[in-house]
């Protein structure tokens, strides 16, 4: 472990992503992220079996990736929303050529090039796939400095446990922000699993392909249902979620990473206020974590989504609860932050109509 | 009896699925017999495109990974970099590199990664169907320039080579043909000295090899070599283009 540091979170996610052996970063330049590729320039700078390449383009930095990728490396690329969508080609084959990789979407403002303010509007985008073909992208909601640390390292592990792109799903603010951090010791790279798939030169073995055409569809079939089957052990398996003061509320806010932060700050005010109010935070936002909402909602008045977007998760929040109760979104799209007064009102107000209802 | 005959041992003994008089048969042969000449089949990893030899992986017997359309110079670029004592070539048709791959394949070239790129001109767009391709000759038909390319429509053929000797990475660029026996010896030179520039850590190579396609310009194998000699050499003349090796 390391001592306690005082980090802006793109600085935390670019140290714990070298400490879990990350040795290969590829990207270009969009706001507000850019102290993450300045943060592995210098850092790779100083390590000589790393790789940093500033690439011509958001299309060639994510084919990069796969090239790295191909040789077993552990590697990142990052980049905001308008970069994003670029990327999502690559995203694509990496799934379908079960390729580990780690990419960091710190949202902004959009649809277009909208603006540089944190936003949380590419969460359809992030969890749906994102490009084309049936497939899924791991997607992890850090809220705190100190999980964008504990999620990095989760992402490099779970990427190669399931070869599979992991995406990291943070917002312009929450990279921009300083926070106390303590940093898990480094991995050692040589301990690291070896990959038994991996480009090296078919030295002594035979040679290896990795792609991802599939002319006869039987075998795309075969593809896809492997990657199905894969993707059910993963919901399986790494689903998570915060639950915050829920065991006595009647209203729930579900909301994630910096939004989450926000209605934390809200649910203690109208707790003080008497409205029995709770957290739920997914942590993962693929897989959802479906469940535990599910169980609580059947003793609830009501669930409120909050979002920095025009209402995405609350389709994820409506799929798990299945109208066990009401549902309702609230949520400021644009790069528009509330503030926790302002969730604090909405629940305030959920909260009358909820001892209206009672009474 | 001695043999002096033989498939080479970097290509694997199947039969090729392309169309009869297509060049890439004879293309994938020559860069096979360099990689064992060289002596670096083990040590080789390949980059195939999307196109006719999209399945270049089933003929090649080294290590190679699919690149998405256009992106093998990426690709390739993500591999040299991880593994730089590894032998890292693209196998890429016009439209590949030309067209979808052009940002790619110039950055790559500028940059001066130690990557060979096996460029396979046929001025169309092959496993497509024939479409224009950003080497269509002007006034050729194909299925997308119905009425031939007007060069004041849909632009002139793109020098990609010239282009990519512009760059200051680049260290060796040849056009060469596989139409007949002269040009395929000297295809399979320019491929080794590419292998070699890569190899002597000099900067990037790219050997670009006009290679005929009748099946998409309607013509039999023997009227496409003449095709290649006489009018797409023309505008795609037979030369270094570069070579400060």
């Amino acid at each position: 472990m390391s001592a306690k540091t005082l980090m802006r979170g793109t600085h935390v996610l670019g140290e714990a992503a070298i400490r879990s052996g990350c040795r290969a970063y590829f990207g270009y330049p969009i706001t507000p992220q850019n102290e993450l590729p300045e943060y592995m320039s210098s850092a790779f700078a100083k390590m000589p079996d790393a790789v940093f390449v500033q690439a011509e383009s958001e299309l060639a930095s994510i084919n990069m990736v796969i090239g790295a990728s191909c040789t077993g490396a552990r590697v990142m690329t990052s980049s905001s929303s308008p970069g994003v969508s670029l990327k999502q080609e690559g995203i694509s084959y990496l799934a379908a050529m079960e390729l580990p990789a780690v990419i960091v979407n710190m949202m902004r403002g959009g649809p277009g090039l909208g603006n540089i303010a944190p936003a949380q509007s590419d969460y359809f985008q992030a969890t749906r796939g994102g490009g084309h073909g049936d497939y899924r992208v791991i997607v992890l909601a850090p809220a705190y400095g100190q999980e964008i640390a504990d999620m990095t390292r989760q992402a490099f592990d779970l990427a190669d446990k399931y070869r599979t792109p992991v995406m990291i799903l943070g917002d312009g603010m929450m990279g921009q922000m300083m926070e106390p951090v303590i940093f898990p010791d480094p991995v050692d790279v040589n301990a690291l699993p070896a990959k038994d798939w991996a480009l090296t030169g078919a030295k002594d073995r035979p040679s290896r392909i990795i792609r991802s055409l599939w002319l006869d569809p039987p075998k795309e079939e075969e593809l896809n249902w492997r990657l199905v089957r894969k993707y059910e052990v993963i919901t399986e398996d790494i689903t998570d979620q915060e639950i915050y003061l829920c065991d006595d509320a009647e209203i729930v806010i579900v909301a994630y990473g910096t939004a989450a932060r926000i209605a934390k700050g809200a649910v203690h005010r109208v707790r003080s206020q008497g409205v029995k109010a709770g957290l739920y935070r997914p942590k993962t936002l693929w897989p959802f974590p479906s469940h535990e909402l599910a169980a609580m909602s059947k003793d609830l008045h009501h669930i409120l989504v909050f979002e920095m977007s025009a209402g995405q998760m609350v389709e994820d929040v409506r799929l798990s609860v299945e109208g066990r109760c009401p549902v309702s979104f609230y949520g400021r799209p644009g790069g528009v932050v509330s503030t926790p007064e302002e969730i604090a009102g909405v629940l305030n107000s959920l909260g009358a109509n909820v001892v209206k209802k009672s009474a | 009896m001695k043999k002096i005959f033989s498939r080479p041992k970097s290509l694997k003994d199947v039969p090729f699925h392309y169309c009869p008089g297509c060049g890439h048969s004879v293309i994938h042969r020559l860069v096979c017999e360099v990689i064992d000449e060289l002596g670096i089949q083990d040590n080789c990893i390949g980059v195939p495109p999307a196109g006719c030899a999209v399945l270049a992986y089933n003929y090649f017997d080294v290590d190679m990974c699919e690149a998405p359309h256009g992106r093998a110079a990426a690709v390739a670029t993500g591999i040299k970099r991880m593994l730089p004592d590894r032998v890292v070539f693209t196998y890429q048709g016009d439209g590949d590199i030309a067209a979808i791959g052009t940002a790619e394949t110039i950055h790559a070239a500028n940059r001066g990664e130690r990557v060979t790129s096996i460029f396979v001109n046929n001025a169309v767009y092959g496993m497509t169907g024939g479409q224009m391709a950003p080497t269509t000759l002007p006034g050729q038909v194909t299925t997308t320039s119905p009425g031939g390319r007007s060069p004041l429509r849909d632009g002139n053929p793109l020098d990609l080579s010239a282009m990519l000797a512009l760059a200051a990475g680049s260290v060796y660029i040849e056009r060469t043909t596989v139409a007949n026996p002269k040009g395929v010896n000297r295809t399979k030179k320019a491929i080794r000295k590419a292998f070699q520039v890569q190899m002597e850590d000099k900067g990037f190579s790219l050997v670009e090899i006009l290679s005929p396609c009748p099946t998409n310009w309607k013509m039999t194998p023997t009227a496409s070599i003449h095709w290649v000699e006489e009018t797409m050499s023309k505008i795609f003349p037979i030369q270094v283009i570069k070579d400060v090796a």
